[in-house]
């Protein structure tokens, strides 16, 4: 009891729950797991390794957003853009030159940066929710690039990757798996990154401009340097993580650019807590396997044979996805890590209370 | 103790972004003159006078009139007769002085008349933009959006800060006038000010009452004065607004403020 | 010239349209610091009731069309009140999770509509004369311009009465200024807030039918694709200003019919770009005062 007390309070605790998860994760392309209902089929089966790379790149770009929205308060609507920027821009590169595979990653992530870093210094000029509105009139205007320039974009039809250029084993439906590692070491990677960029000077920095920018400013720093830090690195990653998104899907259309996009992050984010690392993570899981869920079911005899006005509304995924969202902001502050924290304080509570009913016992 | 007293305060704590701002403050106002709240700048007399108002969240008993209003909105507290007058006077700078007042008039502003009597500048300016008004006519237009109703308690922060002496004088012979058959309860930083109007003061140091009694003999102890307020109570010839609030912190105060207090309190 | 007659008076439409979706939205942010993301789902079923109500009568007829306005006026209103009072009332200045819940709904409701209307664009009928042009100058004007222009200018008067004339207006006004302050002088602001969320619903859901009479058609996605130009119009004309909306409102559908039609269909880019000058030159827009 006392040692699972200590090793709960212990800081180093969340470090080896978290190592010993990617464990599992890495480990589960090896294993013959079913779970009906959540999974499509056993754990080694490539459409469920895709769904869970899937899961997995979802919580790495959350992840990005929750350094945006959850780190430094900043509420963007066009995040999106530097994640099809990251999936546009190496397909393109890939496409169009004969750079091998890093490479190309490499020239893509400094253009995103460039351009996050431009796009940043100008949307910082608003804050609050101009800036909510600035973000998502430029990712508006990449949205139109991309539809409107087919001869580059491929237009509505989406980009294909060119897979001339990149290693064998992360091309084709048997190797699903070895993209499936590549997913879970990209979440490593951006989580590890997240980690220590809160931890570091500037994350403090701009954690204390979202609580009080009139402080910080009395401190002798400047909010907008640490600010466009931040959605430098948020937009790097998102970059990154949309290079392995085109890796995964073979491809990319334009769907990952609209405002939609951007609001489903924003969903995740808020669904698994707001501020809260591990909530972003399994929030992106949990709304990816209840997407892919919910569009089954969607399809299945069980709703398609029910009256009208309850088989339209959950016919729709998204719209059992947004109802779902309101409850949780209106009912759940804190969304899915606020409850963890909750019940953990109440447990403790309770136990506190218990202990001390004991010694009052004892005493004669 | 005061008998039927016109608000009663007790515990009353206040926080602004989750800042405490004042703590457990008790104090009671007479149901007739002027009681003044002092106090070093930023030690919450602004904040207790938002909080008796409900502008900030607050916890603790506030009791107007034998009712308790601590849990009513603001609106609902100033509709039962609690007239505001704020530090800045916040008018609305984008409306005419007509609109202003129109916009505060409550029951047909059954006082009208007194306040056109009071301030003859203001009725010549009635369709000038309050944003273009000089500082004395924006507290004028401030005192008189709350004078022309029918209050049982005014609720007056620093009416007299940043003006110059004519307009201070100008001020106080208006809220003499109002005292007369209101009670007030006046956040004042000019000991001239208060010695001329008020009956009754109570110390605010840190968020908390620290001292409460008659106005004369507060201010007749300099010693005691300069003890609690930083400032000698004979120093008429300061200039507003600057060396009344510059004196050395901390000299001759044990209590030593909290450094939140100092920057926090709110302005707007 | 008859071109640039032609590309003027269609870029005004438009600007009709954008204003009657920035209008409300830039009142409510003013007064309640409410980004409003479903301000495009009053919009868009205001645009299938009215359709819906249309289809059931005399096809092509004025009274037709005007039933199905006020159809829009009613449902948009309606919507944005209930929005109001279930889901931003009990979160009172908690401003980003009334931003959030705003989110959900839009999201929720674009897929409702599509379940309800199908994905695909359901094209709508109205008075011949609507199809037919008129000759100004030697270009030749589709007439529902016209109707635009007319109906945004009778909003924008509406409301510019509304906001000077009447008790609430003022109350609207002051509460753009400072809101704690009105409360302070005793007026429940609250109702106000009820108020221009029934207003800019009503607005919203006149331009839904209109728009779908502009674009020839009505989708689930017809709300949000304007949304977002209002949007950029609010900003470039400062949040919380009515008259900066519209002249904004104006200014971003001109110059994108312009550069549409003269510079290769790069309108949505140049009011981009446009948006990227206002921030760099003037953050707070043209006639706002708070960014």
């Amino acid at each position: 009891m006392t040692m699972i007390r200590r090793l709960r309070t212990s800081r180093l605790t969340p470090w080896v729950t978290g190592g010993l998860l990617v464990v599992v994760v890495a480990v589960l392309p090896l294993l013959d797991i079913s779970l009906p209902g959540v999974l499509p089929g056993s754990t080694y089966t490539p459409g469920t390794l895709q769904l869970l790379a899937f899961a997995m790149v979802f919580a790495a770009l959350a992840l990005s957003y929750h350094l945006l929205f959850g780190v430094a308060g900043l509420l963007s609507f066009g995040h999106a853009l530097y994640f099809a920027l990251g999936a546009y821009g190496l397909g393109i590169v890939l496409r169009d030159t004969e750079l091998a595979l890093v490479p190309a990653m490499a020239v893509v992530l400094m253009a995103a940066i460039a351009i996050a870093a431009a796009l940043g210094a100008l949307s910082l000029r608003v804050s609050g929710i101009a800036f909510a509105m600035v973000t998502l009139a430029f990712a508006q205007a990449g949205s139109v690039l991309v539809r409107r320039n087919p001869s580059v974009t491929n237009g509505e039809e989406g980009l294909p990757l060119r897979v001339d250029n990149i290693p064998a084993e992360l091309v084709g439906v048997l190797n699903t798996r070895n993209v499936y590692w590549l997913a879970l070491a990209l979440l490593v990677v951006v989580f590890l990154i997240v980690a220590w960029f809160e931890r570091s000077r500037a994350g403090h920095v701009v954690a204390a401009t979202r609580e009080n920018e009139l402080r910080v400013r009395v401190l002798g720093m400047t909010p907008f340097r640490v600010k466009l830090i931040t959605v430098v690195l948020a937009g790097g990653l998102a970059a990154l993580v949309g290079m392995v998104y085109l890796l995964l899907q073979s491809g990319v259309t334009p769907a990952v650019m609209t405002a939609d996009f951007t609001l489903t992050l924003l969903v995740i984010v808020v669904l698994g807590g707001v501020g809260s690392r591990w909530g972003a993570v399994v929030g992106g899981v949990l709304y990816t396997l209840l997407d892919q869920r919910l569009t089954a079911l969607a399809r299945s005899e069980a709703i398609q044979d029910l009256p009208e006005f309850l088989r339209i509304p959950l016919s729709e995924p998204l719209f059992i996805l947004g109802t779902l969202f309101i409850l949780v902001v209106v009912l759940l502050p804190g969304g899915l890590a606020g409850v963890a924290r909750r019940s953990l304080a109440r447990a403790d509570t309770a136990r506190a209370r218990a202990g001390r009913n004991l010694d009052e016992e004892a005493r004669p | 103790m005061i008998a039927d007293p016109i608000l009663r305060v007790e515990a009353l704590s206040a926080s602004i972004d989750g800042q405490q701002v004042v703590e457990k403050v008790d104090f009671e106002v007479p149901a007739t003159g002027v009681t003044a709240v002092l106090g070093r700048n930023g030690v919450g007399k602004t904040s207790t006078l938002k909080a008796v108002l409900g502008l900030i969240s607050r916890s603790g008993v506030v009791e107007f009139d034998g009712v308790r209003i601590d849990g009513e909105r603001t609106h609902r507290v100033v509709q039962r007769g609690i007239g505001y007058v704020p530090e800045d006077r916040e008018v609305f700078a984008s409306l005419t002085v007509a609109e202003n007042l129109r916009l505060a008039a409550r029951g047909g502003a059954p006082h009208r008349d007194m306040v056109d009597e009071l301030f003859p500048d203001l009725v010549a300016r009635t369709a000038q933009r309050a944003g273009s008004l000089s500082g004395g006519q924006q507290q004028m237009l401030s005192l008189a959006r709350v004078l022309m109703n029918d209050n049982r308690l005014l609720l007056v922060d620093e009416p007299t800060k940043g003006l110059a002496p004519r307009i201070v004088t100008e001020v106080a012979a208006a809220l003499e006038r109002a005292a007369a058959v209101t009670p007030v309860l006046l956040v004042e930083q000019n000991l001239p000010v208060v010695r001329r109007l008020a009956h009754t003061v109570v110390v605010i140091e840190g968020g908390r009452v620290i001292h409460a009694g008659p106005a004369a003999e507060l201010l007749d102890d300099d010693e005691r004065t300069q003890q609690l307020l930083g400032v000698h109570s004979t120093d008429h010839s300061a200039p507003r607004g600057d060396t009344d609030h510059s004196a050395p912190r901390g000299d001759t105060d044990h209590s030593a403020p909290r450094g939140a207090d100092n920057t926090r309190e709110e302005t707007s | 010239m008859s071109t640039v007659l032609l590309l003027l008076i269609t870029g005004l439409g438009l600007g009709a349209l954008y204003f009657l979706v920035a209008s409300g939205l830039s009142l409510i942010y003013g007064l309640m610091g409410v980004l409003n993301f479903a301000h495009g789902s009053f919009l868009t079923l205001g645009a299938f009731l009215g359709w819906e109500v249309a289809r059931r009568m005399e096809d092509g007829s004025w009274l037709t069309f005007g039933v199905s306005i006020l159809v829009g006026a009613v449902v948009g209103a309606t919507v944005a009140t209930l929005t109001e009072l279930l889901l931003i009332r009990p979160l009172y200045l908690r401003h980003i999770e009334q931003v959030l819940v705003t989110v959900g709904l839009s999201l929720a409701t674009v897929a409702l509509f599509e379940g309800i209307w199908g994905v695909d664009p359901i094209y709508v009928v109205g008075p011949e004369w609507l199809n037919d042009t008129t000759d100004i100058a030697g270009a030749l004007i589709p007439n529902d311009r016209f109707v635009l222009i007319a109906a945004a200018l009778i909003v924008l008067l509406g409301l510019v009465v509304f906001l000077k004339r009447t008790r609430y207006g003022l109350i609207i006004r002051a509460g753009v200024e400072n809101r704690a302050m009105v409360t302070a002088l005793g007026v429940d602001v609250r109702r106000a807030f009820t108020l221009v969320f029934a207003i800019g619903g009503a607005a919203a859901g006149i331009g839904g039918v209109l728009a779908s009479h502009y674009f020839g058609y009505v989708s689930p996605l017809i709300g949000g694709s304007l949304l977002i130009f209002a949007f950029i119009v609010t900003v470039i004309g400062g949040l919380g200003s009515l008259t900066g909306a519209a002249i904004a409102s104006v200014v971003v559908a001109v110059l994108q019919q312009f550069a549409n039609f003269y510079l290769g269909g790069t309108g949505d880019f140049m009011v981009v770009a446009l948006l990227a000058v206002v921030l760099l030159v003037k953050p707070t827009g043209l006639l706002g005062s708070k960014a």
